[in-house]
């Protein structure tokens, strides 16, 4: 279990004020801490007033792209007769990440709630939350919620007395990360494999069952009674004016205490890793980092001074991503690591577009072979090559999940792949 | 609109839950499975999405899904026995082939990599006696590397069954197995720092 946690640095916990406690997963225990008091105040609110506030908010799909939520809702169509969906994205699967697992197993009335008020700022008529298949007992424990929010009004028909519905469905997902991709998971709801597909028709026009449908992520959801409650100034006394609010952080790999926490946006990167997590278990430096889950660029030990917000993180020539950074100290060895996360993205190819099905593999068999210590002269130049023609060219952006790695590896520890070639060609090479 | 059934009815099934029980005939006309599927289709406005569940649902029982059930599994839900075999071979959490009592998953990826996930993967089938992927003789075990389980701040992460295993290091792994043999599906003594 990985709350409360011993740190050093200030923790501001908000969304996750109540991990870590039992009775917050009963309904008389969420209501105690009073839960649902904001599904009650936005059923007072016109859909439009709901979306403002979360606008006004700046809050950022937590998921790991960083758009404006309450924009996203804003594109759903008003009117239009058709019934609207909310898929809750809790197919939490980008190596390093495991925030949502954590909020869905401690608070999930708090997901609940927060897909029922997007759901009424959307009008939404259903909310499937599509849990990653391997995630069992949180399926569990998410089932008993919405049962209880059943039997208690809290959802179906006419939801706290009002003439207001809403269905809320999980749906277990089977083992794909791609179903993580918005289109994919929407796909993979449908009963189909969980092929992203290409853009338009957008999520809003044409989503779910191929009616306009909203995908947001887990900690997005649960972020959100919070700043109804509150109001956009209260959840922007945290942050930057364009990374408000508060940020769960999964924290992996050489760290003193690895785990979860909450953060105000805009800490150094490297008081989270040092003072929070206590920095490496060998005492040795870090030498590098991937800030944001797996899928984002790596940082060296020297570049951990930028600020953990969407723009202190780009600046830095990596991405905030899912928050979830991953350390490695001085003894790391970055082609193997490199290797290892190259197999997962080649792995979950899905193999509809050709840079991603080739170009994954491609990239392993090379890193494979450099680990070995059978490198050939051009194994460098043909990863950059496989890095150009690898990027921006696919339905969706896993292809590119695994050029920022790798690109930014090359960039920043040359040598590392250089040490492993054969002596003879490097000298030739 | 058809009839919503209360989701108490159809809650994600133990998916790993490796029952080897098999169905008293056809699965649909059981009194389970006729239950699970109008559950299933209530809750969705299309037969299709009903799928996954379904396929969850067979695995649930038998602890795999073999191509007879996909086959009833596609008349149930009106679609073709190939459509079906495409779904249930691009989601790697369906057993394609038969698993052992204890199915247990090791996650190498990134995170866990950094924490020795290798060896406790070679631990595993060690102490085991099998490669990976095959059933043990006496049919207890068959252990597999995984990708990410989302569990990366208590690598390494081991999943048995429906359960995961927490801060899993190579020295754990003989008082796991021995603690494995002999329980049903994992159980609160299994081991691990869970």
């Amino acid at each position: 279990m990985s709350f409360p946690h011993g740190s050093d640095l200030e923790t501001t916990t908000r969304l996750s004020r109540h991990q870590g406690e039992a009775e917050a997963r009963t309904l008389e225990g969420w209501r105690a801490r009073g839960g649902y008091e904001a599904l009650r105040r936005s059923l007072d609110m016109s859909p439009a007033e709901i979306t403002e506030v979360v606008k006004a908010s700046g809050l950022r799909g937590r998921g790991g792209a960083g758009f404006p939520t309450g924009l996203k809702w804003s594109f759903m169509p008003k009117d239009d007769g058709k019934p609207h969906y909310l898929c809750c994205n809790a197919d939490e699967s980008e190596p390093g990440a495991f925030k949502d697992r954590e909020v869905i197993r401690w608070t999930p009335h708090l997901l609940i709630e927060g897909c029922l008020i997007a759901s009424r700022a959307i009008g939404a008529e259903h909310a499937y939350i599509y849990v990653r298949g391997e995630f069992f007992e949180e399926t569990q424990v998410l089932n008993a919620a919405v049962v209880e929010a059943y039997e208690n009004g809290l959802a179906g028909e006419g939801i706290l007395g009002s003439s207001w519905s809403c269905d809320v469905t999980i749906h277990a997902g089977a083992g794909a990360y791609i179903a993580g991709e918005e289109t994919g998971l929407m796909n993979s709801l449908m009963g189909n494999r969980a092929e992203p597909w290409a853009k338009p028709p957008f999520p809003a026009q044409a989503g779910a069952f191929g009616m306009p449908t909203t995908v947001n992520n887990v900690e997005t959801l649960a972020a959100v009674p919070m700043i109804l409650e509150n109001g956009a100034d209260w959840y922007r006394q945290w942050g930057s004016e364009e990374s408000p609010g508060t940020k769960l952080w999964s924290c992996s790999g050489h760290l003193v205490r690895p785990g979860n926490y909450e953060f105000a946006l805009g800490l150094p990167l490297s008081d989270i890793i040092f003072d929070a997590c206590g920095g490496t278990p060998s005492g040795k430096p870090v030498k590098a980092v991937i800030p944001g889950g797996s899928s984002t660029a790596f940082l060296t030990g020297d570049e951990l001074d930028c600020a953990t917000t969407y723009e202190g993180l780009a600046e830095a020539g990596s991405a905030l991503g899912t928050a979830s950074p991953i350390v490695m100290d001085e003894d790391t060895d970055i082609v193997a690591a490199m290797r290892r996360i190259a197999q997962f993205y080649a792995h979950e190819s899905c193999g509809q577009c050709v840079q991603c099905r080739e170009g994954t593999s491609w990239v392993v068999r090379i890193l494979q072979r450099i680990e070995a210590g059978d490198g050939r002269p051009a194994d460098i130049d043909t990863l950059y090559e496989l890095c150009e023609q690898m990027t921006g060219r696919t339905i969706c952006v896993l292809a590119d999940s695994v050029v920022f790695p790798l690109e930014s590896s090359l960039d920043k520890f040359r040598a590392d792949y250089e040490a492993r070639m054969k002596p003879t060609l490097v000298a030739a090479g | 609109m058809s009839r919503r059934i209360h989701p108490a009815v159809v809650p994600a099934q133990p998916f790993q839950l490796t029952a080897r029980e098999t169905f008293d005939g056809p699965i649909f006309e059981t009194e389970e499975g006729k239950h699970r599927l109008e559950a299933a289709l209530s809750r969705y406005p299309t037969k299709q999405a009903a799928l996954l569940p379904m396929l969850g649902f067979v695995q649930s029982v038998k602890g795999w899904i073999e191509p007879a059930d996909m086959v009833e599994v596609a008349e149930a839900l009106d679609l073709t026995p190939a459509y079906v075999h495409s779904i249930a071979t691009f989601y790697t959490m369906y057993n394609k082939h038969p698993v052992g009592r204890h199915f247990v998953q090791v996650c190498t990826n990134i995170s866990c990599h950094l924490n020795r996930a290798e060896e406790v993967l070679h631990r595993f089938l060690a102490e085991t006696g099998t490669r990976e992927g095959e059933v043990s003789a006496d049919g207890e075990f068959t252990v597999i590397e995984a990708e990410c389980l989302g569990a990366c701040g208590f690598a390494t992460v081991v999943q048995v069954n429906d359960r995961y295993l927490e801060d899993v290091t190579p020295d754990c792994v003989p008082e796991i197995v021995e603690n494995l043999r002999g329980t049903r599906n994992g159980g609160p003594d299994a081991g691990g720092d869970a």
